[in-house]
């Protein structure tokens, strides 16, 4: 493991909910290192994903430190935050996020557009993202004319296109069978290998076991954090659900 | 730009309808302003066409009895007095004394109920009448009683059709009088009466021998035509006429008036102010619906960022700024008001022209009210699509996301 990528001290978020103030989180403190694939779990209302939405600067800690990559986050403005999302995460979410009426390519080249990129330069990276989540041919479709997986490996090319420093996955395989769950989780385990830091949100044990730590939250607190010794390859679990279901690669 | 555009291609149907309200203000803004502008152009030409500078003297009012009736109704004034006018006071250019009557005239393939007048050479200048063919009345033929006549277009037209008139014998209240010449066209006078509808002829022709006054008794007129020259004060002007006649009628101080002296500038002037405001209204009238317009765009604007909240939320996540989403929404709105408002500018054209072809009221368009209605259309895009497009860029990330 090289030097912590992520930082967080005595990290807290509270809402106001009707008057009342309920504590989502009270107090995280933990570290993920440069090219780990860590799973948070914990059930729903545990603080998990409160926890995502601050790694993601998505949302603004009530108090606490959160440093990215050495730079302290806790405290940037709006615009700065939106700097930070636009070039050193990539989302995945539950339900994919995917502009509707609007072609593979382009949501996929949607964070360039935020970053001053050229439209030509635009279209050339999004093809080269879409060609290595294996959907070449399928740039001009839009997604309601792509399946399930289609559409997350989609938003996972998207994720990619700024060559961000960390993934954040929330329920990637929430919406999807087993099979395809598979097929998403090897991609991920597959951008792992090369270097990547993905952070992944779920509540299946299953899905967890992918990564190679799981991170359990109660209550807004870390309760359980411990390394997988051996975690499961998920593009062999795909190839065998396909052998099992015949269905043709 | 291109996101916008794509967003309104998308509810093609909901931008149309939300465009329409802008189209029919802007249009109705041009159509108006083309219309009144016109009627203002028509008065102008018309106040132009009757002389900026003319007085009407006519006689005063009787009292029969206590009863006053109306003015021209005492035979006060005389030939006399108008070329006294003349004469007399050199800010006058023409006074011109005029006789009046009206008759069944008979010649050429018809006859014609018409109105005469028994006028001087003076009456041309003083009523700016321009003779079209054939020649003028001359002081000879004022002198002679000469039985000569001046067909107006209309009488013209229905005497003769398109033969000519000039030489040919038309009988007025069957005295015969030789046509010497046609006059030029005027048109309706601003009361809408047919100012071509008038036989010209010597004053003493129709004194003698279609009225049938009598010699010798005061030659009455029923109105002088008079004509201040350019330049000169008309209200200096008016106040010496007055003050002569008054000598000539022997007047008292302290004594009313036994005429009156009209100003038709002013009248015309009244109305043309009484046109601009009217022109003026119909703008407002119609700025009203421009207004109208752009509300409905601030609603749809409201609605779509309710219905795009989830767009937004994702657009942020990969790092749009509060400004980059207030400016796609602020460009959205714009370019729906920019598209109406030159749809609009072609519908206000074409109906300008239409109402200019089929109504035959006078239009004029001009390039101001045009741009006007752009400039506004895209302002009242800017303006009420600033607060949706606030709205949506204050939304939080996470909150947008998450909405349902």
């Amino acid at each position: 493991m090289t030097a912590p990528l992520i930082i967080t001290r005595e990290l807290r978020k509270s809402y106001a909910l009707g008057g009342l103030e309920v504590q989502a989180l009270r107090g995280v403190s933990l570290e993920i290192g440069g090219g780990e694939f860590v799973a948070v779990m914990g059930p729903s209302g545990s603080g998990k994903s409160t926890f995502m939405n601050l790694l993601g600067c998505l949302d603004t800690p009530s108090g606490g430190e959160y440093l990215l990559a050495g730079e302290r986050v806790s405290g940037l403005g709006s615009d700065a935050l939106a700097a930070i999302r636009n070039r050193r995460i990539g989302f995945v979410f539950q339900n994919f996020n995917l502009l509707a009426r609007t072609s593979a390519l382009e949501n996929i080249a949607l964070p360039l557009l935020y970053c001053g990129v050229p439209a030509a330069e635009r279209e050339r990276r999004a093809a080269a993202r879409l060609a290595e989540v294996g959907l070449a041919e399928r740039g001009h479709h839009h997604p309601a004319q792509l399946s399930g997986g289609q559409q997350q490996r989609v938003a996972i090319a998207r994720a990619l296109i700024n060559d961000p420093v960390l993934i954040l996955a929330d329920e990637p395989t929430g919406a999807l069978d087993t099979l395809t769950s598979c097929e998403v989780m090897a991609l991920l385990q597959q951008l792992n290998r090369r270097g990547m830091t993905v952070v992944l949100v779920t509540h299946e044990r299953d899905i967890a076991e992918f990564a190679q730590r799981v991170v359990t939250f109660r209550d807004g607190r870390v309760v359980e954090d411990h390394r997988v010794a051996a975690p499961r390859d998920a593009a062999a679990m795909a190839a065998q659900l396909r052998a099992e279901a015949g269905v043709q690669p | 730009m291109r996101i916008a555009l794509r967003a309104l291609r998308i509810n093609k149907l909901r931008s149309a309808l939300t465009m329409l309200g802008i189209i029919i203000g802007v249009a109705a803004v041009i159509t108006m302003i083309a219309v009144g502008s016109g009627a203002q152009e028509r008065i102008e030409s018309q106040i132009k066409g009757l002389g900026t500078n003319l007085i009407i003297l006519m006689p005063g009012s009787t009292t029969t009895g206590g009863v006053r009736m109306g003015a021209g109704s005492r035979n006060t004034l005389t030939e006399e007095d108008g070329y006294a006018i003349q004469r007399d006071i050199p800010a006058v250019q023409a006074s011109a004394p005029t006789l009046r009557g009206t008759g069944q005239v008979v010649g050429g393939s018809g006859n014609w109920s018409t109105v005469f007048q028994g006028v001087t050479p003076e009456f041309f200048e003083a009523r700016n009448w321009v003779v079209a063919q054939g020649r003028g009345l001359e002081p000879q033929d004022i002198a002679g009683s000469a039985k000569v006549a001046l067909l107006g277009d209309t009488v013209a037209r229905n005497l003769f059709g398109d033969s000519d008139p000039i030489g040919q014998t038309v009988r007025i209240r069957k005295v015969p009088f030789i046509v010497i010449g046609t006059l030029e066209r005027k048109g309706q006078s601003l009361m809408g009466q047919d100012q071509d509808d008038i036989i010209l002829m010597p004053i003493s022709t129709a004194r003698n021998r279609v009225l049938g006054q009598a010699s010798g008794r005061l030659r009455t007129v029923g109105s002088v035509s008079i004509k201040v020259r350019d330049g000169e004060d008309m209200k200096a002007a008016e106040e010496q006429i007055r003050e002569l006649l008054r000598q000539r009628h022997r007047l008292q101080p302290g004594q009313e008036d036994d005429f009156s002296l009209r100003n038709l500038s002013e009248v015309l002037a009244a109305r043309e102010e009484s046109s601009r405001i009217m022109g003026l209204l119909l703008a407002a009238v119609a700025s009203v619906s421009l207004l109208v317009g752009g509300i409905g765009i601030m609603n749809i604007m409201l609605v779509s960022v309710t219905e795009r909240t989830r767009e937004i939320g994702l657009r942020m996540a990969v790092g749009a700024r509060g400004r980059d989403i207030l400016t796609q929404f602020l460009v959205e709105a714009t370019t729906l008001a920019l598209i109406g408002g030159l749809l609009g500018i072609a519908l206000g054209v074409g109906g300008t022209v239409a109402i200019g072809q089929f109504a035959g009221w006078p239009i004029q368009l001009s390039m101001e009210p045009v741009l006007l209605a752009v400039g506004f259309a895209a302002a009242i895009g800017i303006f009420f699509g600033f607060y949706p497009a606030r709205k949506a860029s204050r939304l939080l990330p996470i909150e947008a996301l998450r909405y349902e």
